[in-house]
């Protein structure tokens, strides 16, 4: 079983030479710790920056220079400014190569669920809706299942939607799966994790197909 | 030139009143038009309806608004980080319509740019959908959503000169840009009011056409809101 740490370095494996990423909160942002530095990657955040990097060192710290999440960060050689309007244009005109966030749900035809719980305080999408509506290559970074401990891979998401039919990859902390238009296929493994411990996990259909490898990391 | 330099902060929010519909950018605390709020919370004026991306924090940004009352709706599209909003919101006392933030910049840049509404993927299928026209176009379907239409745009750069012109730094650029020239009247503030002339304009964000006035703040907090830092190996 992977911890969160874990999740995000099996998805650093999915970056490749070139890409422009948007990283959501959580443990997509871990993600960036990740990357092979032998290749070329430029991280954007919706509130107006792309070539994103380390967090400041202490009294360095610019309040005119932030992340999504509101902290504080810095840049890298060759990065840029821009507008929301701009921004949301590299998002939803997809010129940005991969997306990963977070979910509370997803299902078996790609549904994800990730904004509101009805009955408990709603703070808003913020960008997700407009990121999973058009983003060609949408990792999903998660626990496989809730605290309660029931599956969050399910065939209908319970909760309200984010967006429809647009998650392609799930990587949870036990396994790798991909939306197909036959549900969810597994294809790897987190280290100690059994295949039946996964079908056991998932609510939603799995399609298991051959010998299923362990994840390398 | 055109001069669109006033005096004096009383000047520059001049006729504004109770329910009408503000503009305000921002980003979580980062490019907030930190002395037009200061100054709408002195007025006291009540009923507003405000589309800002945030709402401030307990004690600072639209916060002040809300902690008097000010606001009836906000227009936004995440309102965490804030316990007054909260509270205010389950109470029934604060109307709260949350949108897509990519749809929320280009709702304000169609009323910029002279378009009635546009279409956009973001929310398809969703509850945001609800009760809104939408079309396929080459097999994937939009969500037709309307250009907003606002009494002020408060608006906040980091220089500009009389002519209203403006620069922006970091990512306190964000929504202020997309809502210069999105309502009747748009207020820029600057932290430095330069002469007309010294900016480059080669290197002008938004052109001083969209402005409507424009004024040196008295002071910024530029407060930050989540303090993120490394340690020096």
């Amino acid at each position: 079983m992977l911890d969160k740490n874990g999740i995000a370095k099996r998805i650093a494996k999915e970056v490749q030479d070139g890409y422009y990423v948007n990283l959501g909160i959580g443990i997509p942002t871990l993600v960036a710790n990740y990357v092979r530095d032998d290749i070329e990657v430029e991280f954007q955040s919706e509130n107006g920056v792309l070539g994103m990097g380390p967090f400041p060192f202490e009294g360095e710290e610019d309040a005119d220079i932030i992340n999504a999440g509101k902290q504080t960060i810095t840049t890298l050689p060759g990065a840029s400014f821009f507008d929301s309007a701009m921004s949301f244009a590299m998002i939803r005109g997809q010129h940005v190569d991969l997306t990963i966030l977070g979910a509370m749900e997803v299902s078996e035809n790609g549904d994800i669920a990730n904004w509101k719980i009805p009955g408990k305080m709603v703070k808003g999408m913020g960008g997700a809706m407009d990121l999973v509506a058009s983003a060609e290559n949408i990792i999903v970074a998660m626990m496989h299942t809730n605290r309660a401990g029931e599956s969050k891979l399910l065939k209908n998401c319970s909760l309200p939607l984010t967006g429809v039919g647009c998650v392609k990859k799930i990587v949870t902390n036990m396994a790798v799966i991909e939306v197909t238009s036959k549900g969810f296929k597994l294809l790897e493994r987190a280290p100690g994790v059994s295949v039946d411990d996964i079908k056991n996990a998932t609510e939603g259909a799995l399609i298991i197909e051959g010998d299923i490898p362990e994840m390398k990391l | 030139m055109i001069n669109k330099k006033v005096d004096n902060i009383s000047d520059a929010l001049k006729g504004v009143s109770d329910n009408m519909t503000f503009m305000f950018g921002g980003f979580g605390l980062s490019g907030i038009p930190e002395n037009a709020i200061a100054d709408l919370v002195k007025r006291n004026i009540k009923g507003l309806t405000c589309i800002s991306n945030n709402a401030g924090v307990d004690d600072f940004g639209l916060g002040l608004l809300l902690h008097q009352k000010q606001i009836k709706k906000m227009v936004s599209s995440y309102v965490g980080e804030n316990d007054e909003f909260e509270r205010q919101m389950l109470s029934g006392e604060l109307d709260v319509e949350l949108i897509p933030q990519g749809t929320l910049a280009e709702r304000c840049r169609a009323a910029q740019a002279g378009f009635p509404a546009i279409y956009t993927p973001a929310g398809y299928g969703t509850e945001v959908a609800e009760g809104k026209e939408t079309r396929e176009f080459d097999g994937k379907m939009y969500v037709l959503e309307h250009a907003f239409k606002a009494d002020f745009a408060f608006v906040k750069a980091w220089k500009g000169d009389a002519a209203g012109n403006l620069i922006f730094k970091g990512t306190a650029r964000n929504f202020n840009p997309v809502m210069c020239g999105a309502a009747k009247i748009t207020v820029a503030e600057v932290e430095e009011l330069v002469p007309v002339g010294e900016l480059d304009p080669n290197q002008i964000h938004i052109p001083g056409i969209f402005v409507q006035r424009i004024f040196q703040g008295e002071m910024y907090e530029k407060r930050i809101e989540q303090l993120t830092v490394r340690q020096k190996a």
